[in-house]
């Protein structure tokens, strides 16, 4: 039996929030810059005004060197499910194993084909031949996502599925449910909207730097006109699709939504946390710590936000660990205390369930069965020691969740602004404007990274919410090994990066050929 | 009489427009196609196969024993965890 430590954990874990994280660098300016430059050559086909197709030319040169060089970076992904977390892939590979089939068919066959007529096609096919390439292209990166979001979101809320003791496996039973369920459909606008405002913000940051450099005026002024409505429009959304996002978590993973909040004493009629500083000396959910040193809270819109109601209750982490809480069904709230003993009943009933059928038990194979079906909702529970390994780290969440929300507030005003300056012709001579636009990029791609930070720690210790916790997916691996490929990844990553900044630099420095 | 001269339109091939396409690529484009393969033959020829073997084939012969092993898995794990 392999030796599991809790570094070998955590390293495949960080490893895994590595390679993620530079993922998801390239994925949101693929979807967002895709969309505008899209919306840019259909304004060229409209109108037959050479100077949008020259604009559309350049930012899907652009979007070209983002998707080259970020192309295939998921599967490093995919890599670390069978070779990291092996248990995890074994276990859920059937519920899995179907969105990531079909991302793969719908990237390969839209993208590909569509992307070569794009960039090979300009003189060659008519404009609404070429044009209908280039929205197709983007459909193909964007149903990709969503079948990526499917897989992510199952993890969140495992539904549709059958757990098989012979297979040790998770069956699906209902297609659907995994495909349409309402935490993958949020998920997807959600991630999909934040590429749009990554992709509208690049444009105005880029479209600003030409008019801090005077060059390219007039592409300039275009591009960050469009790129502000579009960004505008996107941010708003984004607060929507945000608030479905908290009303999904509410509902299905409490606890996340607790520790989102550092909300640790349930309340009736939630306030939100507009504003925050987190006491570091609370270490401890049952300690008499106040958590927070300072909070300005907007009275009730947790509640409305979490259950659609100003006076409902809000469980906080003491809530959920102790139980006995009214939940939204009507029925009391388990405690860790009885889910644990649920967990260990299933998994006791599952090594049972084995023995029983090895040794030719067939009756007692099936009351085990039974018992582990009956229990299997908390099987993860079962590997769980105390109340305080079923909760998340409060500060990052706490923090990536609230950083995240004020990044987004500032890009509604940001862009309204940008807007207005643009709509009364005042965008060329506002310099501090077109300072403050340009270095709002990377404000982008950071809220981008909080939201996944929000999504995945949030969810810890579970690889799948309350099923099967970190200790249990991981392979058995050394400890050394995930070291070493750890440090392999981040420099392959860091050199892709490189390259990434170093041509998009070289070619925007170059600019359009208007 | 209709005295106009019309060219024959010429019929898209798939073939002509990736050749076309290929030949005549500018630096840019040969450049990220160079980064493209070096990280695809990085990621599928080194770390697939030296550092990212699949776990389970490893370690079991069939669809049977990787059930077997991950069931004890799941079962030790229990005692086991960090």
């Amino acid at each position: 039996m392999e030796i599991l430590n809790a570094s070998l954990v955590n390293w495949s874990r960080a490893q895994f929030a590595m390679t993620a994280a530079y993922h998801w660098l390239f994925v949101p300016l693929t979807l967002g810059l895709g969309v505008m430059m899209a919306i840019m050559e259909t304004n060229y086909v409209r109108t037959g005004d050479e100077k949008w197709r020259k604009t559309a030319k350049f930012w899907q040169t652009i979007f070209g060197i983002n998707f080259a060089i970020g192309v295939a970076t998921g599967i490093i992904l995919e890599f670390q499910f069978g070779t990291n977390w092996s248990n995890y892939s074994w276990f859920v590979g059937d519920i899995f194993g179907a969105p990531l089939a079909i991302e793969a068919i719908v990237a390969f066959f839209l993208e590909a084909t569509f992307i070569s007529i794009m960039f090979f096609g300009w003189n060659r096919v008519s404009k609404k031949a070429h044009l209908t390439a280039t929205w197709l292209t983007i459909l193909g990166a964007t149903l990709s996502a969503y079948w990526i979001l499917v897989a992510n979101a199952w993890m969140q809320y495992p539904v549709g599925m059958n757990f098989n003791p012979d297979t040790v496996r998770n069956e699906m039973t209902d297609f659907w449910a995994v495909a349409l369920s309402p935490v993958a459909v949020n998920k997807f606008f959600h991630a999909v909207l934040s590429g749009w405002g990554l992709g509208a913000s690049f444009v105005v940051g880029v479209g600003s730097w030409y008019l801090l450099k005077k060059r390219h005026v007039d592409f300039a002024l275009k591009s960050i006109k469009m790129g502000a409505a579009f960004g505008f429009i996107s941010f708003i959304l984004l607060a929507v699709t945000g608030d479905g996002s908290a009303y999904q978590v509410a509902q299905k993973q409490p606890m996340k939504l607790a520790s989102m909040e550092g909300l640790y004493k349930g309340k009736t009629g939630a306030g939100m946390v507009a504003f925050g500083i987190l006491n570091p000396n609370k270490q401890a959910y049952n300690d008499s710590i106040d958590p927070y040193y300072f909070k300005i809270e907007l009275p009730k819109l947790l509640s409305l936000l979490g259950y659609r109601d100003i006076n409902a209750f809000v469980p906080g982490i003491n809530d959920i660990v102790d139980g006995g809480y009214t939940l939204p069904d009507g029925e009391k709230a388990l405690s860790f205390d009885e889910k644990k003993e649920r967990g260990q009943l299933a998994i006791q009933a599952l090594a049972n369930y084995r023995k029983a059928k090895q040794e030719g038990r067939d009756a007692d194979a099936a009351e085990y069965k039974n018992t582990l079906q009956e229990n299997y909702a908390y099987f993860g529970y079962g590997y769980l020691k105390t109340g305080q390994d079923s909760i998340p780290h409060v500060p990052l969440t706490f923090y990536s969740f609230h950083l995240m929300v004020i990044i987004g507030f500032y890009f509604i005003l940001m862009f309204a602004i940008v807007w207005y300056f643009g709509h009364k012709k005042k965008m060329e001579s506002a310099k501090w404007l077109q300072y403050i636009a340009l270095w709002s990029i990377p404000l982008a791609y950071l809220a981008g990274q909080l939201g996944w930070i929000v999504a995945e720690v949030g969810r810890q210790p579970w690889t799948i919410q309350d099923v099967l916790p970190v200790q249990a997916a991981v392979s058995g691996l050394s400890t050394g090994n995930v070291i070493t490929t750890f440090i392999l990844f981040a420099t392959l990553f860091t050199l892709l990066l490189v390259a990434e900044v170093t041509i998009l630099v070289k070619q925007i420095k170059k600019g359009p050929e208007i | 009489m209709d005295t106009k001269l019309t060219q024959p339109a010429k019929k898209f091939n798939w073939f002509s427009l990736f050749w076309e396409g290929v030949t005549h690529m500018s630096i840019l484009g040969k450049t990220l196609w160079i980064v493209v393969i070096i990280k695809l033959m990085v990621m599928f020829g080194i770390l697939k196969p030296f550092f990212f073997p699949d776990f389970l084939n490893s370690k079991c012969q069939n669809d049977k024993d990787k059930a077997a092993y991950v069931i004890e898995q799941l079962i030790d794990r229990t005692n086991h965890t960090p």
